[in-house]
């Protein structure tokens, strides 16, 4: 079973980079604005940021095809679901409680998504989109159009440690599905430790237990996210089964926006781990030449105006209205007492994705 | 030429997979082995590639089933024992449940429970779990207690668009024979009333049906009296217009059922006859259930865990002479 040293090195499509970049600079700027909405008080309930995590979620995003790829995001892939083409507005009208984002108030911040655009809602949960991703593929392995399909999801290193995440990746690699999965090992699950966590040495030796293929990367290493990434990505296309993908790296925020994250110890963050990966993104573009400093100031100004929008928006939005709202948690009422009952009203549909 | 319980429970299998080729069946053991129950005898070779066996994860089945459904698929799991649905009850009360409230995407699955005792299976492989999937909304939860039920109430939870737990009673598997699978037409969250009377309402469903009626027979033989039998059929939603009109003309009420006794189906049924219909009442309601203890291996004490015709006789004869 290849681990690492199954993918070859290549040079990078500029496209791709260029794409991981400019979906982690939204990502973070979003973030960034979601952070001073929750502090003024405009967002209830938490703000969960990926601060840290741009790089490894955006390689992941881009490398994946929306067009006929399934992902299933967790908490802290903003830049993931920019690179697989969530609008931005989702987020925010998720945060905001907008009727007219895909949760229409009825689920909030990073419980989102567009199933029918192959974007899974998580559920909190922990590993529990792993089966869910693995259901999606054996649906079109039975109607026999799974090939070049892949499907993505995202957990965290406390997630590993749950039944779910177990139960899940076994039957995928049982099934041999294109299935990858990216473990984000920023350290912490909320303020606990990996080493109250799991007591391997590297959480990528379980890959092997599991029949997978397993890569390991430095997630604030943009240039090597982006290629392991994405190489882990095209193994799965390529009929190689399973893929799971480590990346060390670091949460830099707490786990909500709530939590000063002060169980964070000063050498992790000021040790390598610690780097910003959106800092050596930046470096590494220019100094190997994918574009220059001027072009990604442009972009970093337009974003800042996207993002303005996209919060101007929703803040717009019409609320729900509790004496609007439907209260009613089947979809088939006519399927029931015969048609019985009153017929179902269509609740507002939300907006589709551009 | 008969039919049983499981007999209709796999035909119902074949009728789907051979009808809807978005139907596959998912399950432990299912596959050329045919199931622990042989709920699924031959589907294998009749629809090759759509009855898959699953790794012991019943988290990872719904979770696949889950995501199949939003892929266009209509999955059926069978648990190998209701029992073992605790080991899935994230995946069913948290993602499937909740996901056509939040998202407005219809999960259209299908999980089989073989639920219920049987002499000498003991704690983990008798339990009836119908209340606990009940509590959570977004779920449909039907119980059928005849062979037609069994055959047509599958058909109709896997067309329905929502989440369904299919509550199947493992001793009416072989017991419960018919001599067709022809049902009444019934829709899926209609109770019907199995035994009309006028003296009292028994309302229960599943496998306690049976058990109803013989006693309602045996005091019909030994002093006249003349006991309503209710089926509800589907105990989430209730068909709570069959209740109420049956309390109506009888004015009193026994709520019976399988499991245990704190909470479930039966308070839920006495609650809502207390608040909706207690002009009706010409008795305080009342409630047989379980011991509330687990379900115990030995066949005797088995037997005298589970409400019978006997003790549901004294739970009559008390609610008649109030």
């Amino acid at each position: 079973m290849p681990d690492t040293e199954a993918l070859t090195p290549r040079s990078l499509d500029s496209v791709r980079v260029r794409s991981v970049f400019l979906a982690m600079l939204k990502a973070r700027q979003l973030e960034t604005k979601l952070a001073s909405l929750y502090k003024a008080g405009k967002i209830v309930g938490g703000v969960y940021l990926g601060k840290g995590q741009e790089a490894v979620s955006g390689a992941l995003g881009a490398a994946l095809d929306p067009n006929r790829d399934v992902f299933a995001p967790l908490i802290r892939d903003q830049a993931g679901r920019t690179a697989f083409g969530e609008p931005l507005i989702d987020c925010t009208r998720t945060y905001l409680g907008s009727v007219r984002g895909p949760m229409r108030g009825r689920d909030g911040n990073i419980h989102r998504g567009r199933p029918r655009e192959r974007i899974i809602a998580m559920i909190s949960h922990l590993g529990a989109e792993v089966s869910v991703v693995a259901g999606h593929l054996i649906a079109s392995r039975l109607r026999g159009e799974l090939e070049g399909r892949v499907g993505a999801t995202c957990v965290g290193d406390g997630a590993t440690s749950t039944g779910a995440f177990h139960e899940g990746i076994n039957l995928a690699a049982v099934e041999r599905l294109p299935l990858v999965i990216l473990v984000a090992n920023n350290q912490f699950a909320y303020s606990t430790p990996n080493t109250r966590q799991f007591a391997c040495d590297r959480l990528m030796d379980r890959a092997r237990g599991y029949g997978v293929e397993g890569h390991e990367v430095d997630g604030t290493d943009f240039l090597a996210a982006v290629e392991v990434v994405g190489g882990a990505v095209d193994r799965a296309r390529a009929g190689h089964g399973p893929q799971m993908v480590v990346a060390n790296l670091l949460r830099l925020t707490g786990h909500g926006e709530h939590d000063d994250a002060r169980y964070i110890p000063d050498e992790l963050r000021t040790g390598p781990l610690g780097r910003d990966c959106v800092a050596v993104a930046r470096e590494q573009i220019v100094a190997a030449g994918y574009a220059a400093a001027a072009e990604l100031d442009q972009w970093q100004a337009d974003i800042e105006e996207e993002v303005q929008q996209a919060i101007a928006e929703a803040q717009r939005d019409p609320k729900p209205d509790p004496w609007k709202e439907r209260w009613q948690a089947l979809s088939d009422e006519r399927g029931l007492f015969g048609g019985r009952s009153e017929a179902a009203e269509p609740t507002e549909p939300a907006e589709s994705a551009p | 030429m008969s039919v049983n319980y499981v007999d209709a429970i796999l035909a119902a299998q074949d009728t789907l997979l051979r009808e809807d080729e978005s139907v596959f069946l998912y399950g432990q053991d299912i596959s050329r082995f045919g199931g622990a129950f042989k709920a699924t005898k031959g589907l294998a070779d009749a629809y090759p590639g759509r009855v898959l066996d699953s790794p012991i994860s019943e988290d990872a089945m719904i979770g696949v089933a889950v995501g199949a459904a939003l892929n266009g698929m209509r999955p059926i799991i069978e648990m190998q024992f209701a029992d073992f649905s605790s080991i899935a009850f994230n995946q069913i009360v948290n993602q499937a449940a909740t996901h056509f409230f939040r998202t407005g995407v219809e999960v259209p699955i299908t999980v089989r429970l073989p639920s219920g005792g049987t002499p000498g299976s003991g704690p983990f492989h008798s339990q009836s779990m119908e209340a606990i999937y009940s509590h959570y909304p977004g779920l449909v939860v039907v119980a059928p207690a005849t062979v037609s039920d069994a055959y047509h109430m599958l058909i109709q939870s896997v067309k329905l668009d929502d989440p369904v737990i299919y509550c199947e009673h493992k001793f009416l598997y072989r017991w419960l024979k018919a001599s067709s699978i022809n049902g009444d037409g019934l829709p899926l969250g209609a109770a019907r009333i199995t035994r009309p009377g006028k003296h009292a309402t028994i309302v229960t469903y599943s496998a306690m049906v049976h058990e109803a009626v013989r006693a309602a027979e045996m005091m019909n033989e030994e002093s006249g009296w003349d006991i309503e039998v209710v089926d509800l059929r589907t105990v989430k939603p209730l068909d709570m217009d069959t209740v109420l009109a049956s309390v109506a003309r009888t004015g009193r009420l026994l709520a019976l059922g399988e499991a245990y006794p704190w909470g479930g189906v039966t308070a839920e049924v006495v609650a809502r006859v207390a608040a909706e219909g207690f002009h009706l009442l010409d008795a305080p309601p009342r409630r047989l259930n379980s011991r509330d203890t687990p379900v115990p291996y030995y066949p005797d004490l088995w037997a005298s865990h589970r409400p019978t015709p006997e003790s549901i006789r004294v739970a009559m004869r008390e609610l008649l002479s109030f």
